[in-house]
């Protein structure tokens, strides 16, 4: 088709496509704006007034670590989504997917810029929730259903301890500002909830970030299409738990339990994700658990604490958020354009895809930290800093070493194995995927690779300044290549080495793996779902027993915890400790008083005796009269007129009711009937106690005279209930109509159901 | 339904007395025993005493609209009336009076946006038990 004129470029998905691809550019161009101020030392704070009557400010913090979080979440962002409309534009559900990614954008970008600890952990747990959805897009799989659910209850879980967390720390410190707390480092350390709240944000910091033992749910995670397992689960979300420490380094770090609590778990997700993702037969899975290895060298370094250590996480940071994020995407071309992402089927693409095969061995060579790629000068400073450590040096450099080997590995597997070799014959007719799909990773390996030429860019801009921010005072970094032959580069070489030789053979070290992981009884996987079935038993034994559905156990139990509470309350507060004159009491009664009680106890008496609902309940309207009568006498006409006709409505009403209910019959026989007696014998005794209790002290009036006095002046009413009901109170009693209209639609709505039988019908199905 | 001379009857004079009785015990409230609450309950009796004499069928013939709608339209009033005052830079609910005539002398009609308030809880009230009542005598 030859058309004149500029021609737009077509994406799939429309404009659902084009909005969710030019929001992260025009945002990441808005971030790229600070970059000179942050640079400079400066970190503005930006904001609003949000509630401005009560001093609550909705405020960002940029500086060097919430800056280069959100370039890496807008730029990431944007080639993610630009992939997204060739990987599922066609998809009918592609613009609810958007909507997913695009709340995930906004929850994560509020995450690292919020200023405020308490808009932090909203933000935190809007990803939370867009991950959940995110996660389960593919509904109809029951995998990513549990997937997702279990990705929601692990970092939701650790979400409610970040916020009791966020809580004590606000307490602590007395403000809830990021700008404020982080000066006050010395203060917090020595406060007596030091530990409490340490526990608690790591225990939302490692969920989040997936640290061992909560590890789990992150290789589940990847059911997810495969841009949100690139986007969330290896370039953003998970860095979440990896930037709440780094945030809180200056206010929380520096102490032992800080250092060995993130240095051990840190260490041991990094050696232990290693080793499985060398394991792994699904390309996928290997990225994953390189991700969790990551995440645990992240979180390694960062409680390290050294200048070096935290410089060494900021670089690695960057590093691996570019490499990951392009062979998340690239496995992702690879599997939409051959259908498999088994390591043993994929041979040999080179040929039938250059440009995919470029990117992804640009972003190999960069995991592989091979020079003069950026990966390599991550992992030299991994090196230097675990070289240099002051407290467990061999223990540092021992994992890191491990990793990185395993690293080179995993990126022989993801890459050299798929791409180099001959071509099966199944694959013959394999094409390149389409431009959207391969520019992404394209431009982050190409950026690997121009980082690591020209160090002195990432340098200036991101690590330096996130470094400052992170460490809490300035930090010289200098970025190289190559300086000198040290320890560390020695260390390098050896990396090599070990790795290629490793690689050659991994084929039979995945097999003496997986043997040894099938021997291993402690498996999380199936410990999680034992530890969801022994709550959902829970759950049914305690419906079993309280939500029984038979109505004379609920007003059973009702009573009785009103008995029970009531009584013991009286008994612990001491309430009945007064002397009580009847005779003087009962001397003031008049003769019209007498005949009410009569009236009301002989309605009571034959309430209780009698063999037929219908004269229960006009015997119980009695007393309820009766107790209308007793209102009128002391001068409360209001309450007096409502009394009286609710308790007509209720008689019709329960009367109309019992028309449907079969005949009571000899309810003496009832095994259930003493215990009955004494329960209501006991809720009698405990409403008179409490009653007679309240006489004992002293009535206060000051509302009713506040009332008395305003009412009329300010309310232009004189009857004080009627004022107070619509006037004074008047948003309670909006708020009780509108129980009340819900308690009818709700009657109404099961009414009709069983009267159709629709209820039942269903439940049947 | 009772097949009852006298009832079917008394209830054509009571249905119109109590509806008349509800109308003014909830214009009253104010200042004497009565309101919204107390007028709905009242109002709703005589419905209920008509489904009983004639029927629920005839009764919501009667009625003319669906009870539970009644109680809605008694919510957005409700509503209505607290959102107001908003527009005139008070609080949500503050009460907004009118003085027709003239005050000084007392001879004067006051209107509010609290007796506004006071008729959508008589609908809500109104409405809501003449949802229940129907229901339970439909299924019977």
């Amino acid at each position: 088709m030859a058309k004149s004129g500029v021609e737009v470029p077509r994406l799939a998905g429309g404009p659902a496509g084009w909005v969710s691809v030019l929001i992260p550019a025009a945002l990441f161009v808005w971030f790229a704006q600070f970059l000179g101020p942050v640079a400079a030392g400066e970190t503005p704070l930006i904001g609003f007034d949000w509630v401005p009557s009560m001093g609550i400010r909705l405020e960002m913090l940029v500086d060097g670590l919430s800056l280069t979080f959100a370039l890496l979440i807008t730029g990431i962002g944007t080639l993610v989504t630009l992939y997204t409309t060739s990987y599922l534009g066609k998809h009918p559900e592609y613009p609810r997917f958007v909507l997913y990614l695009m709340t995930f954008m906004v929850g994560m970008l509020g995450l690292v810029l919020a200023d405020n600890l308490i808009a932090l952990f909203v933000f935190w747990e809007i990803t939370t929730i867009s991950s959940y959805l995110l996660i389960g897009f593919t509904s109809d799989s029951a995998k990513s259903r549990r997937s997702a659910l279990q990705a929601l209850l692990v970092t939701g879980t650790g979400g409610l301890a970040f916020l009791a967390g966020t809580i004590l720390l606000g307490q602590a410190a007395g403000t809830y500002s990021l700008a404020e707390i982080r000066g006050m480092g010395d203060a917090i350390r020595n406060h007596e909830h030091y530990i409490p709240i340490l526990i608690l944000f790591l225990a939302g910091a490692f969920t989040k970030s997936a640290q061992f033992p909560f590890h789990f749910w992150l290789p589940n995670a990847m059911a997810a299409p495969t841009p949100v397992s690139a986007y969330l689960h290896s370039a953003t979300m998970v860095k979440g738990g990896v930037y709440l420490m780094a945030r809180m380094n200056p206010t929380l770090g520096g102490t032992e339990p800080w250092f060995w609590a993130l240095v051990i778990a840190g260490g041991f997700t990094t050696v232990f994700a290693s080793v499985l993702a060398i394991r792994q037969t699904d390309i996928k899975q290997v990225l994953a658990y390189t991700t969790l290895m990551a995440l645990g060298a992240l979180t390694l370094f960062i409680g390290a604490g050294s200048s070096d250590a935290i410089k060494a996480a900021m670089i690695f940071l960057v590093v691996h958020s570019l490499y990951k994020a392009a062979l998340f995407l690239m496995i992702g071309i690879v599997d939409h354009e051959t259908g498999t992402r088994e390591v043993a089927d994929l041979r040999g693409l080179a040929r039938k895809m250059p440009v995919t095969f470029l990117a992804g061995a640009l972003a190999a060579i960069s995991m592989a930290g091979i020079p003069p790629f950026f990966g390599f000068i991550g992992k030299e400073f991994l090196y230097k800093a675990g070289l240099e450590a002051t407290t467990a040096q061999l223990w540092i450099t021992g994992t890191i070493f491990a990793a990185s080997v395993l690293m080179f590995v995993a990126a022989g597997i993801a890459v050299a194995r798929p791409f180099l070799g001959s071509l099966p014959e199944k694959f013959k007719d394999v094409h390149e995927g389409p431009w959207p799909m391969w520019i992404g990773p394209f431009i982050l390996g190409a950026l690997s690779l121009f980082f690591g030429i020209y160090s002195d860019i990432p340098e200036f801009w991101m690590v330096g300044p996130a470094t400052d921010a992170v460490y809490g005072s300035d930090v010289s970094v200098d970025l190289y290549l190559f300086r000198e032959v040290n320890a560390a580069f020695i260390l390098s070489m050896i990396t090599f080495g070990v790795g290629f030789i490793l690689y050659l053979m991994h084929a039979r070290i995945r097999d003496a793996l997986a043997a040894i992981i099938q021997a291993n009884p402690l498996k999380f996987d199936p410990g999680w779902d034992r530890t969801l079935d022994g709550v959902k038993a829970l759950a049914e034994f305690q419906t079993r027993h309280l939500q029984s559905g038979v109505l004379t156990r609920y007003v059973f139990i009702i009573f009785a915890t009103f008995a029970v509470t009531t009584g013991f309350t009286l008994w612990a507060q001491d309430a009945l400790n007064f002397q009580l004159d009847i005779a003087a009491e009962l001397d003031g009664l008049e003769f019209k008083h007498w005949a009410v009680l009569v009236f009301i106890t002989a309605g009571a008496i034959l309430t209780a005796l009698t063999g037929s609902r219908m004269t229960a309940i006009a015997a119980l309207g009695v007393v309820g009269i009766g107790v209308a009568l007793l209102f009128i006498m002391f001068s409360a006409p209001d309450v007096a007129i409502t009394q009286l006709l609710v308790e007509t409505l209720v008689v019709v009403l329960v009367a109309v009711a019992m028309l449907k209910l079969p005949h009571l019959g000899v309810r003496t026989s009832e095994p259930n009937r003493p215990v009955h007696a004494m329960l209501s014998i006991a809720v009698g005794t405990v409403t008179t106690l409490v009653l007679v209790a309240v006489l004992q002290t002293d009535l206060d009036l000051r509302l009713t005279e506040y009332f008395n006095a305003t009412s009329y002046y300010e309310a232009f009413g004189s009857n004080i209930v009627n004022v107070i009901l619509v006037d004074f109170r008047a948003l309670d009693t909006f708020g009780e109509i509108a129980v009340v209209v819900i308690a009818a639609l709700s009657a109404y709505a099961l009414l009709r159901g069983t009267r159709y039988g629709s209820i039942r019908e269903e439940e049947d199905r | 339904m009772m097949n009852s001379i006298i009832l079917n009857a008394a209830t054509r004079l009571l249905v119109a007395l109590l509806l008349l009785f509800s109308v003014y015990m909830l214009l009253r409230g104010h200042n004497l025993p009565g309101g919204g609450f107390i007028g709905g309950l009242i109002g709703s009796t005589g419905f209920i005493l008509y489904a009983i004499a004639q029927g629920p069928t005839a009764c919501r013939k009667a009625l003319n609209f669906e009870p539970q709608n009644i109680a809605m339209v008694g919510l957005g009033i409700a509503l209505a009336a607290g959102v107001y005052p908003v527009f005139f830079n008070d609080a949500f609910f503050t009460g907004q009076w009118w003085f027709i005539g003239d005050r000084s002398t007392g001879d004067y009609i006051p209107i509010s946006s609290v007796l506004v308030f006071d008729i959508g809880v008589y609908l809500v009230v109104f409405g809501a038990i003449l949802t229940l009542v129907l229901a339970l005598e439909d299924e019977v």
